[in-house]
Parts: C-alpha cells; structure tokens; sequence
C-alpha cells in the first residue's frame, strides 16, 4: 500500500494518466502541487507568464496533436485570468483540464485573499467542473476530468483544487483507478443504422449533393473516413473554418471552406444544394448567414457526437448521432454495397455549374505593383514551407486571409480560435505545438492588435527555446474592425486605429530574438526564405501590408449564402 | 406551450446551479421549479415549468441531457400525468369573513391549517390553475401572504421515472 499527500497524489495521477507537459503559473493556494512537481521529472512544467497563455498553450498542444492539454494554476486571479482560454477551448470543443488552485476548504466564502468562486465562475464555460472534497479521492476525479474532458464531444474540464486538500503531512493510500463509470454520461459510440441507411439512400438519390464537413471530423479522427466515403461518392466537399485540414484542399472535389468569408463556389453550391450531408458540424452563424433564408432547396443530413448540435438552428431530415469516424464507416460500407449508384448525368450536371461557379470567381485579389497585399503572404509563406507547416492565428483580417490561402492538406495543422474569436489565441498556441513538434515549422499569422495580447509570452519562448516565427501581417489598424466600419458606419473609424505601435523588432530583441521588418514588395519571398532558414530562432517578421484590403468573399449581413460581396465594390 | 419536465439528478453540491445556470445562459423560461432528494439518497427530483415552442423544448432537453450529473429526464406534458402544487395562504379573516372563507375553503378542499382571532393559514394542493382559481375566489384584498411550493409531477399509470 503505498501512502501519498493530496498533491503527490495528484501529480502521481497525472502520471499515470499519461500527461508529458502542464502549462502553468504558480500562487499561493498551489504551492502543495508545485512542490510535489518539483520532486518528481516525469511531469514537465512550462512556466507562461499570464495564465491565459496557459491554457492557449494547453489547448495548441490539444489541437494539434488530439490529446488534451493540462494547465495548472492558483487561486483568484491565476483562476480568472484562465477563464478567456477556457471559453476558446469551451466553443471549439477542445479537450482539456485546468487544475486550480483554491484557499482552504474552512476559509471557503468567507472572501479569503485570493479566493474566487472558480466553479461558478467556470460554469458556464465548461464541459463540466469537479471540486475535490477529501484528498483520497483525488485519483479518482483526475481520472474523471481526463475521461470527460476526452470522450464524447470533447470539451475544458475544470478541477478546483482547495489548499487543505493537498497538505503535505497527510498522507493517503494511492489506487489510480483503471477505469471510470458515470452513470449520468454515456457518450454515444455507434450511430443508429435505421438512419445512417436512411442517409446512404438519399446520398444515392441526390442530384445535387454537397457534403460539409466541420471541426468534428479532425476532433473525431474521422478524416481518412470522410476522404474516402467523398472519393467514392465523387462529390463536392466544403468545409467550416474549424474543419481546415478535414480532407485535402488541393483536390478537386475540394471547394473551399464556407460560410461568411468562404468561398464563391462552395457557398453558391450549398444554396443550390438538394442534399447536405454535414458531417461534425453545427450551421452555426458564421455558415448559415439568415437561417430563414438558409439552403432553400436542400434536405438535410446530419451527423454528430452531440445531439443538442442538432437541429439547434437549421433542422435536420436526417439526424444521425454518434461519434463520425463510426458513423462514416458504415456509410462506406453501405455505400459500397449499395445496388444503386449515384445520377451519373446529374452529378455530372451539378459538376458543370460548379466548375462556372469556381470560374467565375475563385480566390482572387487585386495586386499592386508597390504594396504588399496581406493575401500574397500567406500565400507566399504557403509555397515556402510546402504547405506542411502548423499554422495558428489570432482574430481578424489575418486570420481570414491566413485560413483563405495557405492551403491545408492535413489535419491539425491549422489552428484558430473558430468559435469564440479570441485575439492573443496565436501565439501560445503556437508555442504549444511547437513544444511538441520541434522538427515541424509553426507559424504565428497574426495582426499588430492581436500579438499585443499576449506578447509578454516571448520571454516563455525565450525560457523553453520554441522558435515559432511570428508572422505579423501589421496594417496598422484592427483590420476587420474597419472593415467592417468601412461597410456599415461610412468610414466611421471609432477606435479601430492603433496610433502608438511599438517597434516590433526591437521589442522581440529585447526579450532576445529576432526580429526582421518587410516593408518592400520586392522583399517579401526573399526575406521570409531568410527567416524560416533561421531555424533555431524565434523570429518576428513585422510586414507592412495594404491599410486598406478588406477580405472577401463576404456574405451580405442577413442574406442567405449565396448573397455575398466579391470586392468593394462587387455584389452578387 | 406550457411543459413539465421531470430531471433526476446526482444529489451532489452544484448540481441544481448547473441546472438553474443553463436556463439563464440560453435564456429559456423557468416558471416554477421544485428540487428534493427522492428515495434513493444519491438522486434528487428536480421538476421544472417551462413555456417555449418545441424547437426551444428539444433544445432544452437535449441541453439538460448534457449535463454530467443529469442522470435521466422525462417531458411529463407528452403523456398524460398527474401535476400538484402546495400552497400555504394567511388570510385576513374577520367577522362575518371567517365563515365565508371557511366555505370557501372546504369548495376548493383545502384545510385551515392554523387560526388567530384574525387570520387563518389555508393549505391548498392541486394543480396550478386551482391554486389561482382559490386566490381570485377569496380576492386579493384579504391575502395577507402566498407561499407556493412550485409544481411537482409524475406519470400517470406504469410508467415510471427511475434508474
């Protein structure tokens, strides 16, 4: 029998759950743990420098390599400052768990130093929360936290840890359980076969299909099942920003990604659609545009680990639930042999008109001779690094253009804050992969706004030596704020211009990297080949791009998809 | 549409605010709402009044589903059911008033649970339009105070809610 305090304990059950790295910042009401981490090597610890970086961290790590991340962090302040990271990770449905630190359990509501409501303060943005309440059962909630964070749809799952739980002199006895039960929480593990046959036959059916896949297939581990099931159909694919990298976008059945800055063809054929499958995906605002006006002519397939996604905002003909890869590999199977055959004529139909949809527009933009466009350095940046690099971003215009025309063939490699929008995401998330990925390059698109959000983690770089080349598409302004101030307020620039920008390059000198400025069209290809040559370096290349690009496509505000801006001043 | 809907749930601390929680962020309607442990120590019997068109309804559902420590749920309004509310009432009662209430009292069968030389306190159960019908039968004028306890409902016939 082997007897262990509270915070052994906890760090042992990280162990044995398999956790390499936690993210963290220390405090007060975590000391017992971070001693406890001190004496042992298994677990390593990165020190950020605000625990938002933390979990950014944390859940980089999650996105690109499907495991969850772990942070840790005190009491209060070290609590809060979480709460951003846990919100991102909460709306992308990325597995992970925070461990916080709390005052003692008898000081508890009496407004102890340090002292928040972290469970209630959480709720609302977590897949779920557990408070230890005897320190022999904390193997038993690590356990859980991991099982639920992890299963089902995945999801941030808080562990509030208070101080007199983790007393180095009391000592219980350790059983890391193998296994857990919930009786209350049965993740779906197979779809239901009456209505995956049901879907197959109205995939034969179809004469102008379309499937839309989301963040769900790469969070399933599904992308090999969709490639092959839309091989086999040979039908156009479109995806949602979150489900980058679901199956290639260099192939030709492959339209691009959807919704308010998708792309021409894949948003006309999804209004033009008589059948969407969506696979791990949940038509949420940024696809549908005006719901009411949403796909008038398409029945709707649609496959998902979680029911409440639904018919949430567009209902479903067919609703099949259960976990994609599963539910996708029955498919092919039936599709496989199923007597019918998909309308060689029609398909072949419904091909032709998007091909004059792919013709008409595409991905384009407007070059200068002397300016550099935002959209010719990701592309740039594309072409350099093979399109094999991991790419994070922040919030805005450069996350658009990033997502628009660096072209992912894998998945998680492309990794963005999709459903909360949470500038200062790029950076640690970047640091995150690159911990784990050393040999891989990681790019950082960000803005000259965003980075200023959590630019303090360039010394954390500096500590664990991650070099991540930041790629700061620098405007000087919060682009898709004045975009969208260009269209709706005429011109209107209320606080989206940023007058005081520090000097970038001095800055990531100062916490001693390097840093490299572009400001000539000429020296673009040429100087980013320099900075990703500069393979042991942290480099910060400041670009100055065109002040006054706008992303497009756009869809137009409460249209349907089909309803979009092609430029400033082309609406189709 | 008016729902009942029925949740067991681990009786364990936080639980209910996780329930109460849920409706306020997706702002869904509680009209009532009544939480007690049942028979089996580690459950509790929540039931909640909602209104919502059946979209909202479903989602409501399947939301409450989500939560780790709802164990199982029931919409009692999609069968038949039984449905009782509590209600404890002091009225003002006085001279030739304290007959008439009485009468009153004994057409909704309900009991005076408790007497001064000015007062009486009137238990009530029934369903909740009966609870109104008694108020709006004795008039506003005289209630002095009005506890409900909120709606409590089962199935009618076999069909139970349980493990």
């Amino acid at each position: 029998m082997e007897l262990l305090s509270g915070a052994d304990m906890l760090i042992r059950s990280l162990q044995d759950e398999g956790i390499e790295y936690i993210y963290g910042y220390p405090g007060g009401a975590a000391l017992h743990i971070y001693d406890a981490l001190f004496r042992q090597d298994k677990v390593k610890h990165i020190l950020v420098r605000h625990e938002q970086a933390a979990v950014h961290m944390a859940d980089g790590y999650a996105r690109a390599t499907g495991l969850p991340g772990t942070v840790l962090v005190t009491s209060g302040p070290g609590a809060t400052n979480t709460i951003t990271g846990i919100a991102t990770a909460f709306m992308d449905s990325i597995p992970m768990v925070v461990l916080c630190g709390q005052v003692a359990s008898n000081l508890i509501g009496e407004d102890a130093f340090q002292e928040t409501d972290m469970i209630g303060v959480s709720r609302p943005v977590v897949k779920h929360n557990l408070s230890v309440r005897h320190p022999e059962d904390i193997p038993e909630i690590i356990r859980k936290a991991y099982y639920i964070a992890a299963t089902g749809r995945p999801g941030p799952v808080v562990v509030d840890i208070p101080k007199d739980m983790t007393t180095p002199n009391e000592r219980y006895e350790y059983v890391f359980p193998k296994k857990v039960k919930l009786r209350s929480y049965n993740p779906a593990i197979r779809g239901h076969a009456g209505q995956i046959k049901k879907a197959v036959d109205m995939l034969m059916a179809a004469k102008r299909p379309i499937i839309y896949a989301g963040g769900g297939v790469i969070l399933g581990k599904a992308t090999d099942q969709l490639t092959e099931l839309v091989k086999m159909l040979g039908y156009p694919i479109t995806n949602t920003l979150m489900g980058i990298g679901c199956y290639p976008a260099s192939d030709k059945q492959h339209l691009g990604w959807l919704g308010m800055h998708g792309t021409y063809e894949s948003n006309m054929a999804m209004h033009h659609s008589d059948l969407i499958l969506c696979v791990g995906a949940r038509f949420d605002d940024r696809v549908t545009n005006a719901t009411e006006k949403f796909c008038p002519g398409a029945r709707i397939v649609h496959i998902d680990i979680d029911p409440a996604s639904i018919s949430k905002t567009i209902d479903a003909d067919v609703p099949i639930v259960g976990p994609v890869d599963a539910v996708l590999k029955e498919m092919i199977t039936l599709v496989r042999e199923s007597k019918e055959k998909p309308d060689a004529d029609a398909i072949a139909a419904w091909w032709k008109q998007i091909e004059e949809w792919r013709a008409f527009h595409g991905m384009r933009y407007e070059t200068s001779p002397d300016v550099i466009k935002p959209q010719e350095v990701v592309e740039a940046l594309w072409k350099l690094t093979n399109g094999e690099a991991f790419v994070t971003s922040d919030v805005g215009q450069h996350q658009m253009f990033a997502a628009q025309y660096y072209k992912f063939d894998k998945p998680n490699r492309w990794i963005n804050s999709g459903g909360l929008g949470t500038m200062g995401f790029g950076l640690p998330a970047a640091m995150g992969v690159k911990l784990t990925h050393p040999d891989d390059e990681v790019l950082c698109i960000t803005g000259e706004g965003s980075i200023q959000m959590n630019i303090q983690e360039l010394s954390t770089c500096k500590q664990y030596n991650l070099p991540v080349k930041i790629i700061n598409l620098n405007n000087q302004a919060l682009g898709m704020v004045k975009q969208w101030q260009d269209m709706n307020y005429e011109s209107r620039h209320a606080e989206s211009y940023m007058g005081s920008l520090p000097d970038f390059i001095k800055l990531a000198e100062a916490y001693g990297h390097k840093g490299v400025r572009i400001d000539k069209k000429e020296d673009l290809e040429p100087k980013l080949k320099e900075v990703l040559a500069m393979k042991d370096d942290l480099v910060f290349v400041d670009i100055y791009v065109d002040r006054f690009e706008h992303v497009y496509p756009m869809q137009v505000a409460r249209g349907s998809m089909k309803d979009m801006w092609l430029s400033k001043t082309e609406r189709v | 549409m008016r729902r009942i809907i029925s949740v067991l749930l681990e009786n364990e601390p936080g639980a209910l605010s996780r329930v109460v929680g849920l409706f306020s962020q997706r702002n869904y309607n509680i009209e009532t709402l009544t939480v007690a442990p049942t028979e089996d120590e580690t459950l509790s019997r929540l039931t909640v009044t909602t209104t919502g068109s059946d979209k909202v309804i479903e989602q409501i559902t399947k939301q409450l589903n989500k939560l780790i420590e709802v164990v199982k749920l029931v919409d009692l309004t999609e069968g038949s059911h039984i449905e009782r509310e509590l209600m404890l009432v002091k009225l003002k009662a006085t001279g030739s008033q304290r007959a008439e209430i009485k009468r009153t009292v004994d057409i909704f069968r309900g009991q005076i649970v408790d007497v001064t030389s000015s007062v009486y306190t009137v238990q009530l159960a029934g369903n909740s339009e009966k609870l109104d019908g008694f108020i709006q039968a004795v008039g506003t004028s005289g209630v002095l105070e009005v506890v409900r306890s909120g709606v409590s409902g089962i199935a009618r016939g076999e069909k139970v809610l349980s493990l």
